[in-house]
């Protein structure tokens, strides 16, 4: 089975519900008494699309300007960013497109964009237009999703896209950064992290095999 | 404030040589002493004004631990002056301020004349920039409390005017103390019994929480920068941090005390989670402490050879983690500076629990920001190892005890006590029984052996024994160059019987002491 490890970043301003999103998919709850996440959160995940097997490093950063300026530790090298901001309030949108700037300028390899209008369940105070939303996501070459973590609407469908992205990235020949291999063991079990490589180092392709894992590296260059 | 009780000070030159005591010999109680603690030993009064120590990453071999011993001589000789006597404290006659009702403007802000509730609180503390910008206040919100805070502005810089600094104002039953550190000013007001320098301890440990949320180095910029900057931007997320701790300031006397507890464990079974601990991470570089930590007691403590952890930073670092909900859901990657440790810059912690049926967490610091993967990888390992030597039960089993009750004690005279060990900084006190299990009887409590502390480290005359009698407790203090004793018995407790309970308990803290405190100081 075909398997690709991959790192996305979830940024947004604070109290947009990146927390809450993440826990939602991964933990499958939600929790009301969350606290603001201190510098950044990391979790793993897998999906099984077709023959392909996705592991995601997902890392949760927190929102707080003073966090802003370690950003770049945490999107280094990110085949995915989440921009996650909330329907209700306008200037979390604005944001926004200062993340995607900041992306452009200091991510070189390409990235699977997501932006994403939490808090659907508070509709009724909405003040980003979906059109509005759905256009800047387009002119950044990426996909516009409305999630409620409250609810557990649409994020499935955030995650799920990330993934498939990725499986798209990797036959691309410009992407180094996603690991891919084969793993033999069809199936394994669950269990997760695999020691993934340093945050802030360039990720080699050459680097030896996770243990327990058979693994063949496939230069995708 | 004393004159409502009968007090004697049995010795109040600190003549009580051990031979005078009844009971002969005390030297036998004395803690054993480590050859080095993994905590910098600390006495009460830390009033946090020293210099940090330079930064580890361009220290050499030794320099740290001279730093923390020069530390330790700091602090002792700051407690010999007194903020109160040293002419820089003045009174609110000498400021011509009859009360702070008169001197505020007629346009008062709205918290402060019609929030009764807001006015009725004992105790308050503000913090603003020394351009008069609210950054927090403990009760009410900062933005209604604008005129107040330009009041406080305006106090501090017509002292400082004169070239001098304000520290306290004693007003009918009000006390408002200052402090003035840098850009940042904090006050407390408060109508409660504690002295000037409990309070300038505390409002040095809310500075040091904020310190510790952005680096003095972050913080002197920024003001460098524009003097009048609105900091609440940066503290966005962080006033929980504030809130917790001044809670904690206020029911908990491990602040007071400068010491932490430790989780009672079988010293056999904590070297072998320390040995553990270390097993998994002594090949990582650059790893200075790895503290595991639960119910907020110590487990363990783990050190890089050539540093220490100061009890005010690990204060800060329960705080943190006391606060902080969001470690439970996931392994965390934190910046934290800790303040005493190094004020210029983060630390980058692994926070995380150590399972979901474990809920101890564990926290591994490091000054290099890639280790995050090995890191998790190593508490990974232990977690698995201590599953395996069924340790992560042990840890359980001591979260989930009670407590020891004083009852369990044999000292049907002695209703509460704290111990603490001054070499190592740790103090270990029996679970509040009645009078003292209500949070009224707690506060009461704590309110006496604030007193007690008070008395018995007044810099002006500092006391060894200290026998205080009033109509709902006797409070006894002693503090000898090994431990500090607090003890509140029955109102009606004789002498003798006092003398000999003490004796008690530290016969019984004596034999005890291996699981109740961490005696040694392992490294990596």
């Amino acid at each position: 089975m075909r398997t690709i490890e991959g790192k996305i970043v979830v940024l947004g301003s604070q109290g947009v519900g990146k927390t809450s999103m993440v826990v939602r998919y991964i933990g499958k709850m939600f929790s009301h008494h969350i606290s603001p996440t201190i510098g950044a959160s990391f979790f793993t995940c897998k999906i099984n699309i077709d023959d392909t097997r996705v592991k995601l490093q997902v890392w949760d950063t927190a929102g707080q300007e003073r966090f802003r300026s370690m950003a770049p530790m945490y999107y280094r090298n990110a085949n995915a960013a989440l921009l996650v901001f909330d329907i209700t309030q306008y200037h979390t949108f604005t944001a926004i497109k200062n993340w995607v700037k900041e992306l452009q300028r200091n991510v070189e390899e390409p990235m699977v964009l997501a932006l994403v209008g939490n808090k659907t369940d508070l509709v009724n105070q909405r003040k980003v237009l979906r059109e509005e939303a759905h256009q800047y996501a387009v002119s950044i070459g990426g996909t516009y999703f409305e999630t409620s973590a409250l609810h557990d609407e649409g994020i499935e469908e955030v995650f799920l896209n990330s993934a498939i992205g990725m499986i798209k990235l990797s036959e691309d020949s410009q992407c180094t950064s996603l690991r891919i291999y084969d793993s033999s063991e069809a199936g394994s079990p669950t269990a997760i992290l695999q020691p993934p490589p340093p945050l802030s180092a360039a990720v080699q392709l050459d680097k030896g095999p996770s243990p327990g894992e058979q693994e063949r590296v496939l230069g995708c260059c | 404030m004393a004159s409502s009780k009968s007090e004697e000070d049995v010795d109040d030159k600190g003549e009580n040589d051990e031979g005078k005591h009844p009971e002969g010999n005390l030297l036998n109680f004395e803690p054993e002493v480590p050859v080095e603690s993994m905590l910098v030993p600390t006495d009460n009064f830390d009033s946090f004004e020293q210099e940090a120590p330079p930064d580890p990453a361009t220290l050499q071999d030794d320099d740290n631990l001279v730093e923390c011993q020069k530390i330790a001589r700091n602090t002792s000789d700051e407690n010999t002056e007194d903020p109160d006597k040293n002419g820089t404290s003045r009174s609110m006659s000498e400021l011509s301020l009859v009360s702070v009702e008169s001197s505020e403007p007629q346009q008062v802000d709205d918290e402060v004349s019609n929030n009764s509730e807001w006015r009725s609180q004992e105790k308050h503390i503000f913090i603003l920039s020394s351009a008069g910008k609210p950054i927090y206040s403990r009760h009410g919100s900062e933005d209604k409390l604008v005129t107040l805070f330009g009041v406080m502005q305006a106090l501090v810089s017509f002292i400082g005017d004169d070239g001098d600094t304000v520290r306290s104002i004693h007003a009918q039953g009000t006390l408002f103390v200052f402090l003035i550190k840098g850009p940042i000013i904090l006050a407390c007001v408060c109508k409660t019994r504690e002295s000037v320098s409990q309070i300038t301890v505390q409002l040095n440990y809310v500075y040091s929480q904020i310190v510790s949320v952005l680096t003095l180095e972050q913080l002197t910029r920024i003001y460098e920068q524009r003097r009048n900057y609105d900091l609440r931007r940066l503290l966005a997320g962080a006033e929980r941090l504030v809130d917790h701790l001044l809670i904690a300031l206020e029911t908990q006397p491990a602040l007071l005390l400068g010491a932490v507890q430790c989780l009672p464990l079988a010293s056999t079974t904590r070297d072998t989670i320390t040995s553990t601990i270390v097993s998994c991470c002594n090949k990582i570089k650059n790893l200075v402490f790895a503290i595991l930590v639960g119910g907020n007691q110590l487990v363990t403590l783990i050190r890089m050879k050539k540093f220490f952890l100061h009890p005010a930073d690990l204060h800060l670092i329960l705080n943190l983690v006391n606060s902080s909900e969001s470690f439970k859901a996931a392994e965390s990657w934190t910046p934290i500076c800790l303040p005493k440790f190094n004020s210029r810059g983060f630390l980058h912690a692994h926070v995380s629990y150590l399972a979901e049926d474990c809920q101890a967490c564990l926290l591994l610091l490091t000054v290099d920001p890639d280790l995050f993967f090995p890191l998790s990888e190593a508490k990974q390992k232990i977690v698995e190892k201590l599953r395996r030597a069924s340790l992560l039960q042990s840890i359980n089993a001591a979260l989930a005890h009670p407590g020891t009750p004083v009852s369990q004690l044999g000292v049907p005279e002695a209703r509460h006590f704290l111990y603490k060990c001054k070499a190592t900084a740790q103090f270990w006190g029996p679970v509040p029984a009645p009078p003292y299990q209500s949070s009224e009887g707690a506060k009461r409590l704590l309110d006496q052996y604030r007193v007690l502390h008070h008395r018995l480290h007044a810099p002006s005359q500092p006391l060894k024994l200290l026998y205080l009698q009033d109509h709902a407790e006797t409070m006894l203090g002693w503090i000898t160059t090994g431990f500090e004793l607090y003890v509140a018995f029955e109102p009606l407790v004789t002498k003798a019987n006092a003398i000999s309970a003490v004796n008690k308990i530290l016969r019984w803290i004596k034999k005890d002491e291996n699981g109740l405190f961490i005696t040694n100081a392992p490294t990596f």
